[in-house]
């Protein structure tokens, strides 16, 4: 028996979901629409005139091959932070919880990394890793391996990634310590008397049990990736050597603020757009269907 | 009555914002301009509205109180108070504080205006920060702007006026003859006008560890004039057990934008983007390609160490790690504070082969913009400040204090005369390369658009020269093949 709960008449229900519409359509439905408005003009600095394109903006940035290797670079980059902050996270929030004796010291610790703004662990990076005066290349001096992420594009970006999965791995063990405490006892015993070794009973039980936080830490930090680790690329390589560390969005602050081309930069926005909801939509219909909440 | 009194306050308020001689000046806020005066006093009106609600005798005396402070702090202050002058630039440290030094020494020698200066970040940020102030009719009266934004400066007509034009309108002494020519051609109209004037400029050298060079057994006092002389050092380096012969800085500026004028190639067609936007690149030309074809082949043999995209490999050179240094004259500073060596400054090499003898080098740097949209006694005011900046003794002061070029011949002939480039030697070696000889159309400068993308791109395809990706000739090519995509775009946008 199913009752559906209803509202009687329009006022009320409006009422209570205006305030989320007001605030999309502020911050997100009218500067998108500026931006798909602006993608198809090519204005000037200054703002004083602006030519009307069409889409000759898109023209553009498909017909460049940087700007479609960009992409690349972005899945791969993206792939790796993803990966690179998880199964650390995941490996460390599983050892955290089987602490008995100073698990409170040991979680605090891991959690701090997660309070360094990203701009300042890719500076720290860049110090340990520094050609010159870093201690890491250093020690891979000795070891007889060069370090030179400023020439070489692989060593360029795993750096970018390291730095920018550190600190993420603060916030995804946070979840998913707290996704492991919620794992009722009971099943993991029963498990345990059936005879399940530890890594047995995490492979077919806790994991399963995991996969909603899981999930949702796939969603996020693939933003975080595709957004947020702009401040760590510009600090470190600044999209470099060659573009080998040119993410999309990356792209898009150096040609709309470094090259004043406000036109190409509001049609990368456009497409980052159309990029992350495609993303979201596969995400939410194919991963979310092996998810059990 | 409280209504009539409220009243009298508006009345009193917006008088005073309508008339644009008198400052809204108050003790705790000063307002740039209307807008942002308007905020404020509505915020006013808002609390005495608010203190409407306020009864009895004793309560309406604190409120009568209340609106006569506030009718103070928004009265007009004497007319005599000066213009005020803003100018923004992109100096820290102690550049910051010379530049602060310049704007105290104006402000004292003269009552009629005040310069306020701000810092807001580097050349990069300053520029944006400019333009969005633009956008939003907030703009300052002088913006600093480095020197790969002076075509996006000069194309927007309606937002920058001349510094001839405003010269003329101050009223103020200029003589555009008393300027360097290699440093002014930068930013000078193919009609011969001045557009803005160069605040800080300097050129590359050649900065030389001798300590370094006897350790690997070279003789310091060896000929590096040419780069086959420094081909030779540098194998001889090497072979000395030296493990950074040669680093660089700002390696376009330095081995493609100045070695094409120091060589009298062109960098782009229209001489340089100085004769239309409809230029092209042409630094692909087989002279910069042989140089970055032997740069490369240096950077593979281990004689040259590439250390990134800005001046990065100045801390190597500092710190006493590599014998040969290509960074600009105003490293000067920095190099004799820090260097625990003996270092000397030699000209830029050139090739031998490619021109009979070196033309002059270009300059980097930033000049000072006046932008559009203030009143005629705001851009005497700013008139006023530009040629107290260019005058003899501060720019030989300046010029001393930075190891940036003076911009007047006069000023370097002060510092001559005052015996600074005998008690320190190796700071004329710039000035004498700049002016060796008169500028031709493909030494003048850069005046092309998005230069500082484009730059960008040329970073990213000497990294692959550098690495061994490409040779020499594909790389250029392609930096060709991207820059000019961005140089249609731009004559696209500025049509």
């Amino acid at each position: 028996m199913n009752q559906r709960v209803t509202f009687r008449g329009w006022w009320l229900p409006i009422l209570l979901i205006a305030p989320q519409v007001i605030i999309s359509a502020v911050f997100f439905f009218y500067p998108a629409g500026q931006a798909i408005w602006q993608s198809l003009f090519i204005p000037d600095p200054f703002g004083l005139s602006s030519v009307f394109v069409g889409l000759g903006n898109f023209e553009f940035l498909f017909s460049d091959k940087f700007y479609r290797a960009s992409f690349v670079t972005t899945a791969v980059f993206s792939i790796l932070v993803t990966l690179c902050s998880m199964i650390p996270a995941l490996f460390l929030a599983v050892m955290a919880d089987r602490l008995i004796k100073g698990s409170g010291t040991y979680r605090t610790m891991l959690i701090w990394p997660y309070a360094v703004a990203p701009a300042i662990a890719g500076v720290l990076w860049l110090f340990m890793f520094n050609t010159r005066v870093g201690v890491v290349s250093w020690y891979l001096g000795q070891l007889g391996y060069d370090w030179n992420h400023v020439l070489n594009g692989g060593e360029a970006m795993g750096l970018v990634v390291v730095a920018s999965a550190w600190g993420r791995i603060s916030y995804n063990f946070l979840f998913f310590l707290a996704a492991l405490q919620a794992v009722p006892r009971s099943v993991i015993e029963a498990a345990a008397i059936d005879g399940a070794r530890f890594w047995k009973r995490f492979w077919t039980v806790v994991l399963p049990l995991l996969s909603p936080t899981a999930f949702f830490l796939l969603v996020v930090n693939i933003v975080y990736s595709f957004f947020e680790t702009f401040g760590v690329i510009h600090t470190i390589t600044s999209g470099g050597p060659q573009q080998s560390t040119t993410i999309l969005v990356y792209k898009v602050f150096a040609d709309g603020f470094v090259g004043q081309d406000l036109g190409s930069s509001a049609a990368q926005s456009v497409i980052l757009l159309f990029v992350v909801g495609l993303l979201t939509i596969i995400q939410f219909k194919y991963i979310e269907k092996k998810v059990h909440y | 009555m409280y209504t009539n009194f409220r009243f009298a306050i508006f009345k009193f308020v917006s008088l005073n914002m309508q008339s644009q001689k008198v400052n809204l000046v108050t003790p705790f806020f000063t307002f740039k301009n209307k807008k942002r005066a308007e905020v404020k006093f509505f915020w006013l009106l808002f609390l005495t509205k608010h203190l409407d609600g306020c009864k009895g005798e004793k309560n309406m005396k604190k409120y009568l109180a209340g609106m006569l402070i506030a009718a103070t702090l928004y009265s007009p202050v004497s007319v005599a108070e000066p213009t005020e002058v803003h100018f923004w630039h992109a100096f820290t440290g102690r550049l910051g504080e010379l530049v602060a030094a310049q704007v105290d020494d104006f402000n004292a020698s003269q009552s009629d205006y005040k310069v306020v200066q701000t810092h807001k970040g580097n050349y990069s940020e300053t520029l944006n920060s400019g333009i969005a102030a633009f956008r939003a009719n907030e703009q300052p009266h002088i913006l600093m702007v480095f020197e790969v934004g002076t075509a996006s400066m000069m194309a927007a007509r309606g937002a920058v006026r001349p510094m001839h034009e405003v010269m003329k309108l101050s009223g103020a002494e200029f003589d555009q003859d008393a300027y360097i020519g290699a440093v002014k051609g930068y930013y000078t109209s193919t009609e011969g006008d001045m557009l803005s004037l160069p605040f800080n400029a300097s050129t590359p050298v050649l900065w030389v560890n001798r300590d370094a060079m006897a350790a690997a057994g070279v003789d310091p006092d060896t000929d590096l004039s040419t780069w086959q002389s420094v081909g030779t050092a540098l194998t001889a380096l090497k072979a000395g057990g030296e493990e950074c012969p040669l680093v660089t800085a700002w390696q376009s500026w330095i081995h493609l934008e100045n070695f094409s004028a120091y060589h009298d190639v062109p960098f782009a067609t229209k001489d340089n983007g100085f004769a239309g936007l409809d230029t092209e690149l042409t630094l692909n030309g087989p002279a910069q390609v042989a140089h970055l074809s032997a740069m490369g082949q240096w950077a593979k043999d281990g004689k040259f160490i590439y250390t990134g995209r800005r001046n990065e490999g100045g801390a190597n050179f500092r710190a006493g790690e590599c014998a040969l240094f290509t960074e600009s004259s105003a490293g000067y500073a920095g190099i004799k504070k820090e260097a625990e060596f003996d270092f000397e400054v030699r000209p830029l090499p050139y090739w031998k082969g490619v021109g009979n003898s070196p033309q002059n080098t270009i300059i980097g740097g930033a000049s000072l913009w006046v932008m559009e949209g203030h009143s005629d006694a705001e851009y005497k005011g700013a008139g006023e400040f530009l040629s107290y900046l260019s005058s003899t003794d501060v720019q030989a002061q300046w010029h001393q204090d930075t190891g940036y070029l003076p911009i007047t011949a006069e000023a370097g002939d002060a510092t001559r005369a005052s015996g600074f480039y005998a008690a320190n030697p190796g700071t004329e070696v710039a000035v004498l390369q700049m002016t060796a000889n008169k500028p031709t159309a493909n030494s003048n400068g850069l005046r092309l658009g998005s230069y500082d993308q484009i730059r960008g791109i040329i970073d990213e395809e000497l990294e692959a020269i550098w690495s061994g990706d490409k040779s020499a000739q594909e790389a250029m090519d392609s930096a060709k093949e991207r820059g000019d995509a961005l140089l249609r775009r731009f004559e696209s946008a500025n049509r």
